[in-house]
């Protein structure tokens, strides 16, 4: 479907197109095998200005909203959400300091990412806060001109290869939600190291640690914000970050439905080609509606988001929920499709299926999300 | 530093076929591309500017369609392009070309260095860049697979050959053909996009180069094509099969039948 893009909108398409399809279909299946960071295919990603897309013209980046970041990510998802995953965890790093942050903050940090050279992580999930961000347990405390902090940081993305890290702490436990704090850490602060690296199902090129603070000190100048604005910087990271995630989905749901269409158009079963089976078109045919359909709010959502509404909780949390359901869904009936063929590592629906579980898990469950679209919806109720 | 560095459009090779009835190159409905050689090129230039400092210009000489790749050029980094495109340089063959170049090198000034492909894929004589060279009277060197060490007199090298390489020094002005070993093209960047949306080429006629008509297009082309044809076909073919004694036996028994 033609959605009108603009001009620089088309060359964003264009760039994140080249570099899938010329660096990143090529080597997924070698990233997937030995669980490899892919440090030279993001350097071209810098290179190519792509880590600037949503950074600020003034901080050398391009200056584009969340439906250019979509139209990036939607590309690099389809060939591979680990790769794709590593790039938009920098975004998610740096949303922190873009929203919350200081000009001196901003001028500081945003110009290396947006050049590529520098990768960024977002630190909020412990043992004991995921879903329930109330949980947290890593401690920020003011000491002089130092905050002192400490506690363990769990599955986090770009962990070990990012150089800057915005991360979440409690200032003041008896406060509550307001009691959170965000924080930028450097890599090489004193007291702050990662874990080994984790052994996961899918998105296997992305690198996902622990972050250990063991009195780790930082200036004090390194507070993102206000202390106790911690919450709400990571509500509005997470509200402009989310349709990434759908965008992950839909590029998962093209590749799939480029895979399993080719597959069927060569596959002959009976004396001819299983894709002249109703069987096999009403798959290709549910999979093609499911991922048009979630195109369709994805790309609304990126856009009326662009225009900071109010609603920006429920419709990013609606795209994500739609899209990546989407892309488990038709991962799983290409690798359906594709019988034994697609249960084989020979073949890259395999690989899609695994990756798209993390897709319903991470930036807030899906389940989670729901409950967001829930709430929203009554509060919307209660004031009419 | 000043780098030029020549391109050419060509068709793609992925898509090339004949006209049956002319048995010219079928042009409709073939995309055009830069000669993959040529992006070769155009990557080492770029990344020698951002090592010595300096400007790449581009140069392409044909149709005004041309523009394309001096804008995909742009796009990767370089800083100028200039398109030299007349109605008398049809039918230009190598050295009409390479003095048709030569021209607009003179045209453009001072230069350090200049880059080219080492062949184009569509003609594949690589004769145009030694002809270039030959043309301006300065040095070349051609298959750079590496450059090894550059600065501001000298280049250090490594010319491909058969059995290994070759390491050349040379000092500017010096003309240079790259192999695909040389390097990884970059991808286009935004900015680089943006910029060659708005670029202004500029676009020199046989004219504006001052060159001599009896030099250019087919007037100054010794070279003349008579004929071009597609090879003929194969004829019949069978593939062997079994084991290595059964095929040996089959090939016997088939090689029999003409004694």
């Amino acid at each position: 479907m033609d959605y009108f893009l603009t001009e620089e909108q088309s060359m964003i398409v264009e760039i994140a197109k080249q570099i899938t399809d010329e660096q990143i279909i090529p080597n997924r299946a070698e990233l997937d095998e030995k669980d490899e960071f892919p440090r030279e295919i993001l350097e071209s990603m810098g290179q190519a200005d792509l880590f600037g897309v949503p950074i600020p013209e003034e901080y050398g980046g391009f200056g584009g909203g969340c439906f250019d970041i979509v139209l990036a990510l939607e590309q690099l998802g389809r060939g591979c959400i680990g790769v794709a995953t590593a790039f938009a965890a920098s975004s998610l790093g740096i949303y922190p300091i873009m929203i919350s942050g200081s000009e001196e903050m901003k001028q500081k940090y945003l110009p290396d990412v947006a050049a590529g050279k520098h990768f960024a992580a977002f630190g909020l999930t412990e043992a004991n806060a995921g879903s329930d961000a109330s949980g947290i347990q890593t401690t920020a405390v003011l000491d002089g001109d130092e905050y002192v902090l400490n506690g363990t940081k769990q599955w986090i993305t770009n962990g070990g290869e990012a150089q800057i890290y915005t991360v979440v702490a409690i200032t003041d436990r008896s406060r509550g939600a307001r009691g959170a704090s965000m924080f930028v850490v450097e890599e090489g602060d004193p007291g702050f190291s990662c874990g080994p690296k984790e052994k996961k199902m899918g998105i296997r090129a992305s690198s996902t640690t622990e972050l250990i603070f063991k009195d780790c000190r930082i200036p004090k100048d390194r507070l993102i914000g206000r202390q106790g604005t911690g919450f709400i910087t990571v509500m509005k990271t997470l509200d402009s970050s989310r349709p990434g995630i759908a965008a992950l989905g839909l590029g998962i749901g093209q590749a799939c439905i480029d895979e399993a269409t080719t597959y069927a158009k060569q596959r002959v079963q009976f004396d001819k080609p299983i894709i002249g089976f109703q069987a096999i078109q009403h798959i290709l045919a549910d999979m093609a509606i499911q991922l048009e359909a979630s195109r369709a709010l994805v790309y609304a959502s990126a856009k009326h988001i662009d225009a900071h509404p109010k609603d920006m909780s429920k419709v990013s949390s609606m795209c994500k929920v739609m899209a990546t359901d989407m892309a488990m869904k038709v991962s799983t009936d290409a690798v359906q499709v594709m019988g034994g063929y697609g249960y084989m590592r020979e073949y890259p629906v395999e690989k899609m299926m695994r990756d798209a579980k993390i897709l319903q898990i991470y930036e807030g469950t899906n389940q989670v999300q729901r409950n967001v679209i829930g709430q929203e919806l009554n509060k919307e109720y209660s004031r009419k | 530093m000043k780098i030029i560095v020549c391109i050419k459009q060509v068709p793609d090779a992925k898509d090339v076929r004949l006209d049956p009835e002319t048995n010219t190159l079928a042009r409709e409905g073939v995309q055009s591309i830069m000669n993959p050689y040529d992006q070769h090129a155009v990557e080492e230039a770029v990344s020698l500017k951002e090592q010595l400092g300096g400007e790449v210009t581009v140069l392409s000489m044909g149709p005004p369609q041309a523009e394309e790749v001096l804008k995909q050029a742009i796009s990767c980094g370089a800083d100028n392009a200039v398109l030299i495109s007349d109605r008398a340089f049809a039918g230009a063959d190598t050295w009409a070309t390479s003095y048709t170049l030569a021209k607009a090198v003179q045209k453009i000034g001072k230069f350090d260095l200049i880059l080219c492909g080492k062949q184009a894929i569509d003609g594949d004589t690589a004769q145009v860049g030694p002809g270039l060279a030959i043309q301006l009277e300065i040095p070349f060197v051609t298959c750079i697979q590496k450059i090894r060490e550059a600065n501001d007199t000298e280049l250090v090298m490594e010319r491909m050959m058969d059995d290994g390489y070759d390491v050349i020094a040379a000092n500017y002005p010096v003309l240079l053909t790259v192999v695909k070993d040389i390097n990884q093209p970059r991808v286009p960047s935004l900015k680089g996009k943006m910029k060659a949306k708005k670029v202004q080429i500029q676009v020199l006629s046989a004219e504006d180069v001052g060159a001599d008509s009896t030099k250019i297009g087919l007037a100054g082309s010794p070279t003349q094509v008579v004929d071009v044809f597609p090879p003929p076909p194969r004829g019949e073919r069978s593939l062997l099969t079994g084991t290595i004694d059964e095929q040996v036996e089959q090939l016997v028994k088939k090689l029999a039948a003409y004694i």
